[in-house]
This record gives C-alpha cells, sequence and structure tokens, in this order.
C-alpha cells in the first residue's frame, strides 16, 4: 500500500474510533442538564441519582472523546501537509477558532463540573452542564463548517498557489455546512436517546429501579422521537443539496449509472465497478431517485458513466453505507413510534424492553454509515472539485504511516475495548439511590 | 508592526502558556510514582491536576491550531517533518488524558498499575520530546527546497536537541512539584517540596548549560546583539529562575509557582524571539526556510483570525483563572473524586 491508501486507512480509522464517543456526548450532555435542572427545581433525590447516573457514563465517553480529537487536528498537518499549505488560509482558521470559542469553554467547565459539587451552588453547578452541551455544540458547528467545506468550497478564491478567503460570510453560510451540522446533530440525538432507553430497557427487564428507569425511558424517548423524525425530514433535504452539489455522489449512492429521466431506486442491488453495471437489482421504482434528488419523478438523473471514470466515488461503500443508514433511519422512527403507544406499560412488554436493549448498537452503525457515505462519496476529491486527495497527501516515507497505522489499531483497539468494558459495567451496576432502598 | 510579527508573536504565545500550564500537569505525571507512595497519594495527586489538565491541554490544541490557521505553510512542513515525534506525543497524550479517568474504575492492584504506568509514561514523554522538537528547530531542520524532511526520528536526537529535552523535562518537574506543594498537605507536601528544592539546582545547571550552548549551536543571539533591549527577556527569565529558590526557602508556593511559570513562558520567548523571522528554519540551506512572510496565511485571514483571538483569548483566560482560583485550596483524603 501506498502513503495515500495508509494515510486514508489512518484517518479513516481516528475518525470513526473518535465519532464511537463523541455523538454520545452531544446529546447526553443535555440530557444530563435537564435532569440536574429537574433536580434544582424539584429537589427530588432522584434527579440527582439519575444526574450522577448518567453522568458517569457521559464522562467516560467525554475522556475518550477529547483525547482521539487532537489526533485529528493534527493528522492534517502529519499526513495531510500539502492538503494543510493549500488549504489552511480557510480551513485552518475554521479548527482555530473552533479550539478558542468552543473547545476551551467544554474543557474547562467538564474539571469544573466534576470537582466542583462541593464548590459550586447546585444551581451555579447545573448550569455548567448546560453550558458544557451548548459548548459542544458549538464546537459541532465549527468542525461541520469545515468539513462542509471540504464537501462544498465557498468564499475562496485561488491565489499564491493556494486557497485563500475571499468571502468569510460565505462560507460561515455554506448551505451545505449547514444541512450537514443539522444531520450529524440529530444523529448524535438519536444515538443518545436509544442509549438512553436501551439501558433504561436493561433494568426494567430485571425489574429493578422501576420508577429511576422508567423516567429515564421516557426522556429517552421523547428526545429519540424528535431526533429520529427531524433527521429523516433534514436527511431528505440534505439529499436535494446533495444531488445539485455533489451530482457523483449521488450517482453512487444509488448505483446509477446511465443518465436517464425518471431514475429508479433499487432497494437492492450489486454494483460492479469494472464493466459499469449492476449484476443483480431488486425491487425497482421507477421515477423514485429523480424523486428523491429533485422532487420530480420526470427529472433527469446523471449517471456514473457521465463523470470521467477518475472522478467517480467508490461505488459499493457507499451504495451500502447510503442503504444502511436510510434502513436504520426508518428502523428508528417506527421503533420509537411504537414506544410511545406502549410507554405507560413498559414493564408489560418484556419483547419491545428486549429489542431496545439490542438496538443501542444501531444508531452508532447509522453515523458511522452516514460519515462514510458523506467521505468515501467525496471521492477521489480532499476538497470537492478542487483538490484531490492523492494530491493531498504528505511527502513522507511509508514506513513511518505504516508504523503509526499499526499504532493507531492497538492503541485504539484496547482503549476501545476499555472503554466499552466500562460503559457497560457501569451501566449495568445501576444508580446509587440515597432516598431509597 | 505587520500582521505577520503580531501573528507571530501570538503564535508564541500560545505556545508558551500551554508549556506554562500543561507544563505542571506534566511534571505532576513525572512526579508520581516517585512521590506517591500509597494509593492515596496517588489519588490525590491525579485529584490535584484532575480540574485542570483538560482546559490545560486545549492551549496545545489551540497553538495547533493558530499554526495551521495563520501559518499553513509552517503547520504543513513543521507536523510532516516531526511525523514520528509528534505522532508518540500523541499517543503519550491520548494515554494520559484516559488513565485519569480510567485508573478509578476498577478497585485492583494490577488495574491501577497500568493507568500509573501510563500516566507516568503519558507525561514524560511529551515533556522530553516538546523539548527535543523545539531545541531542534532552534537549530534547523534538515529540509529541503519543497519543505521536505531529509532525516528521521532520530535526526533529532542530537546533543543540542536532547539537551532541549532535558531542559523541557526538569522545568517541568519543578512546575509540578510545586503546584502539588501547594495543592497538598503533610508528608506528600513535603515530599514535593523537597523536591523542588531538590531539582532547582539541576534546573540552574540546565538552562545555563542551554543559553551557553545556544550561543554554538544556534543563532537564536543574533537577534539580541541586533537590539540589545531583548536581553531584558533572558534578564527577566533568570530573575525568575533565580526567584524560585527565593519562594521556595521562604515556603510561599504560591509565589514559587509564579515564577516557575515565569521562568517557562520567558524560555519559551527566548527561543521564539531568536527565530525571527525565521519560524522552521532549514538546517540545509537558508533560502529554504519557512519564515514569518512565506508562510503566513491572506491578510483577510489574519484580520479575521485577530478579532476572534483578541475577543475571546482573554475570555477563556478570564473563566481559567476563574477555575484556578475554585481549586487553588488543598485536596484531602475526603473529597477525592477518582
Amino acid at each position: 500500500m501506498d502513503v495515500v491508501m495508509l494515510s486514508r486507512l489512518q484517518f479513516a480509522a481516528a475518525t470513526m474510533f473518535h465519532f464511537l464517543f463523541v455523538p454520545l456526548t452531544l446529546g447526553l450532555s443535555f440530557l444530563v442538564a435537564y435532569m440536574e435542572t429537574k433536580y434544582v427545581t424539584t429537589g427530588e433525590e432522584m434527579y440527582l441519582s439519575m444526574t450522577k447516573f448518567w453522568g458517569k457514563l457521559f464522562l467516560i465517553n467525554f475522556a475518550i472523546g477529547i483525547v482521539t480529537g487532537i489526533t485529528l487536528e493534527f493528522q492534517f498537518g502529519t499526513n495531510w501537509s500539502r492538503y494543510s499549505a493549500f488549504m489552511g488560509d480557510i480551513f485552518g482558521s475554521l479548527l482555530a477558532i473552533e479550539a478558542t470559542v468552543a473547545f476551551f469553554l467544554e474543557s474547562t467547565l467538564i474539571g469544573v463540573w466534576v470537582f466542583g459539587w462541593k464548590k459550586l451552588s447546585k444551581k451555579a453547578h447545573a448550569i455548567v452542564m448546560w453550558l458544557i452541551a451548548l459548548a459542544g455544540t458549538t464546537s459541532a458547528i465549527w468542525i461541520l463548517t469545515a468539513n462542509g467545506w471540504m464537501q462544498h468550497p465557498v468564499g475562496y478564491t485561488i491565489r499564491n498557489d493556494r486557497a485563500e478567503v475571499v468571502d468569510f460570510a460565505a462560507v460561515l453560510l455554506n448551505k451545505f455546512a449547514i444541512l450537514e451540522f443539522f444531520h450529524t446533530v440529530a444523529g448524535a440525538y438519536v444515538l443518545s436517546g436509544f442509549f438512553v432507553m436501551g439501558i433504561s430497557a436493561y433494568h426494567l427487564l430485571k425489574k429493578q429501579h422501576i420508577e429511576f428507569f422508567t423516567k429515564s425511558f421516557k426522556i429517552g424517548l421523547v428526545f429519540g422521537l424528535a431526533a429520529s423524525i427531524f433527521v429523516a425530514v433534514e436527511g431528505d433535504m440534505h439529499g436535494i443539496h446533495v444531488t445539485e452539489v455533489q451530482p457523483a455522489k449521488l450517482a453512487a449512492m444509488e448505483a446509477h449509472w446511465e443518465t436517464t429521466n425518471r431514475a429508479p431506486i433499487h432497494l437492492f442491488a450489486i454494483p460492479d465497478e469494472k464493466n459499469e453495471k449492476n449484476l443483480i437489482e431488486i425491487g425497482s421504482i421507477p421515477g423514485l431517485l429523480s424523486f428523491l434528488g429533485y422532487h420530480d419523478i420526470n427529472a433527469t438523473v446523471k449517471g456514473l458513466k457521465d463523470f470521467p471514470a477518475d472522478e467517480r466515488p467508490p461505488v459499493l461503500i457507499t451504495f451500502i453505507a447510503f442503504r444502511t443508514m436510510v434502513a436504520l433511519g426508518t428502523y428508528f422512527i417506527l421503533i420509537t413510534l411504537t414506544g410511545v403507544y406502549l410507554r405507560n406499560r413498559l414493564i408489560e412488554n418484556p419483547l419491545y424492553l428486549k429489542v431496545m436493549l439490542y438496538s443501542i448498537p444501531l444508531p452508532y452503525l447509522a453515523i458511522q454509515c452516514g460519515w462514510v457515505l458523506a467521505e468515501v462519496g467525496r471521492q477521489p476529491w480532499i476538497v470537492y472539485g478542487i483538490m484531490k486527495t492523492s494530491d493531498a497527501v504528505s511527502p513522507i516515507a511509508t514506513s513511518q504511516v505504516a508504523f503509526s497505522l499499526i499504532g493507531f489499531l492497538v492503541v485504539y483497539g484496547l482503549l476501545g475495548a476499555v472503554a466499552f468494558y466500562l460503559i457497560a459495567k457501569n451501566a449495568q451496576k445501576g444508580p446509587v439511590l440515597n432516598h431509597q432502598e | 508592526m505587520d500582521l505577520q510579527t503580531i501573528w507571530f508573536l501570538l503564535w508564541g504565545l500560545l505556545w508558551a502558556i500551554f508549556f506554562m500550564t500543561d507544563g505542571f500537569d506534566f511534571g505532576v505525571g513525572i512526579l508520581y510514582p516517585f512521590l506517591g507512595k500509597s494509593n492515596e497519594d496517588r489519588r490525590i495527586m491525579i485529584n490535584a491536576i484532575g480540574p485542570l489538565w483538560d482546559g490545560n491541554e486545549v492551549w496545545l490544541i489551540t497553538a495547533g491550531g493558530v499554526t495551521f490557521a495563520a501559518f499553513p505553510l509552517l503547520y504543513a512542513v513543521m507536523f510532516s517533518s516531526l511525523y514520528s515525534a509528534l505522532m508518540l506525543i500523541l499517543f503519550a497524550l491520548i494515554l494520559r488524558g484516559v488513565s485519569f479517568e480510567f485508573r478509578g474504575h476498577i478497585d485492583n492492584h494490577i488495574w491501577r498499575k497500568i493507568w500509573d504506568f501510563c500516566i507516568f509514561t503519558g507525561s514524560v514523554t511529551p515533556a522530553i520530546l516538546f523539548g527535543v522538537a523545539f531545541a531542534n528547530i532552534y537549530q534547523g531542520i534538515p529540509i529541503d527546497a519543497n519543505g521536505v524532511y531529509q532525516g528521521n526520528l532520530f535526526t533529532l536526537l542530537n546533543p543540542y536537541g536532547i539537551l532541549g529535552g532535558l531542559v523541557y523535562l526538569t522545568f517541568f518537574m519543578i512546575h509540578g512539584a510545586i503546584w502539588l506543594a501547594i495543592r497538598t498537605e503533610g508528608d506528600l507536601q513535603e515530599r514535593a517540596s523537597i523536591a523542588a528544592d531538590k531539582l532547582w539546582p539541576v534546573v540552574l545547571v540546565m538552562a545555563t548549560v542551554f543559553l551557553i550552548y545556544s550561543k554554538f549551536a544556534t543563532s537564536l543571539y543574533n537577534n539580541y546583539f541586533a537590539y540589545p533591549i531583548l536581553f531584558a527577556v533572558i534578564l527577566i527569565t533568570v530573575t525568575a529562575l533565580v526567584g524560585i529558590k527565593l519562594f521556595l526557602v521562604k515556603r510561599n508556593f504560591f509565589r514559587a509557582w509564579f515564577a516557575s511559570a515565569l521562568t517557562i513562558v520567558g524560555a519559551t520567548f527566548f527561543g521564539v524571539i531568536g527565530l525571527y523571522p525565521n519560524m522552521f528554519p532549514s538546517s540545509i540551506n537558508a533560502d529554504f526556510n519557512i519564515t514569518v512572510h512565506n508562510a503566513a496565511s491572506s491578510p483577510l485571514t489574519l484580520k479575521i483570525m485577530l478579532v476572534v483571538v483578541i475577543i475571546f483569548v482573554p475570555v477563556v483566560i478570564g473563566y481559567q483563572i476563574w477555575a484556578y482560583n475554585l481549586f487553588k485550596g488543598k485536596v484531602t483524603a475526603e473529597d477525592l473524586t477518582y
């Protein structure tokens, strides 16, 4: 393998690992803030136990999220130095702003929250968690503005052999980035809702801490349902915009080879990239792709064959990732709606609880698929239409990248195992209730 | 002063604040196996930096981010040239960070040993490697006309580079020892203050040798001889270094800590000022140097970023001071979180 491929694998490994932990912190921070606020306003000890129980799980995730985040920033310089030199004028400033306006606040306050129970008033302590949640969200805005710019660069000019900013407002108001932000954050909320529901279901199945986990489940349910519906509706808008600005990605998502009007969607297909066709197509719905892309069943959708072969993204991965994401998204809506129906007799429905327990990993999978679609679907470009990934890599020795990639796989593999073990252990142990037992 | 020069000074300042703040976290992590005799000692040591290290580490992310934003070419050449050293630093920082969180989760001797090892290794590695990296930058790095590095990790381990590593190591150790003396009491405080006393002459020797060796290994002093007023920076740094000792003798640990903080900031600026207008000089040919001018972003980006930094960095410093103030008291066995 060459430096480009190894660096891509390393970036993928580091990013995907980072994003196993960050989405939960984005959503759970708000839920913990809500629980702590309930404690402050009602004075009920149960809400304090909730804050501490879910807060502990939040902190394990936060610890991994924060330490793996540094790697992502630094990798642009270590592995993608040509990209950094070319794009730093715009891309670098977005990362620097993120650290200055958001990450500082989040990281400083997390220490205050963890160690400050006795040092702050109850009210101030709850406010700290709200600020952590808001800072995390602000952080996501800047990071996704940066990624959105790689997807759909705006407000720049090529000057002095690099991309220089000419219209910073355009960079900030990039429609692609805004859609991506809402999609990513809503996806994170789905994950957080399912996490809370799944762990609550575990305890309800065992008939322990029933009041505690029924309340927790309902909080997760409201959050998860709202986010599941939002992410689907918003995803549709995002899809239309992708059709407009990244037509090659759309064609790859659907394994759509020939330019046609009334373009179909295949529920299942096996793309054959060598021969530029699909080996099997099952369940084709005519006009659906035209409808999704343009909200018009007769619209013409450009096929992959009409893109130069070296400007097409890998079809199979993109196709599978998109399908998995959409199927899971549909499932999330249906299963949370079922939850609304069963909400007052959860304990009498062990089957539903079991389904929810085993659904915990599914939003993780959906989110990873979403990122694979966004990033692999953008290939061969690192910045769409301006710079190819193969031109962006650092002029460094293959052996260096091979060693660091192995290092990442080993360290992250061990860390991931320990982290999920600790999350499971703490989740199973259940809350410490002061007011009863 | 032009925009690029303002940014150069801000760049130096961000690195200096990172070394000043996370520096004592590193120091505590390095002293950890030596001063933490019992499990309770070790827990107190972790809790002494626990509320603050997260926020401190963000200065590194910001220093990196600002390098990327204001000097993209420097970011590209510096980070790819120092690839292996930076990867080691990253792994170390990852292990250190999770150790604080993980260690207390399971009550088992071996489990704790594993994370104790990670805390020490995760602190000593970046302490030394940042010193090695910066000393090599002062000295010049073998980069060609295209900014491509012509060496490997071991190229950096030359005498001056190693000396730089030892300077940072000992600076951070004394800084951490003093911090521990502030936040602990009893035996542990006694051991920390003895460690600071013993470290001081070592730090003094290191600093002196480094100042002298720099005259021969680098061209840092050219700027000082051109503008002798700049020697004030060295004078202030040395005074602060002497101040550490004076305040240690008086057992005034707060003041001693401010003195060691000033020493670290001064030492960083000693090198940064000497570099100007270079940021990453080439040891192959001065024409290949990465400078303030050939590395800087467009004036528009520099202006936008300047507005952001002028507004937000003081805000950050403000709430960090608030957090420090909240946690300046003694950590006792009763209020251990981890």
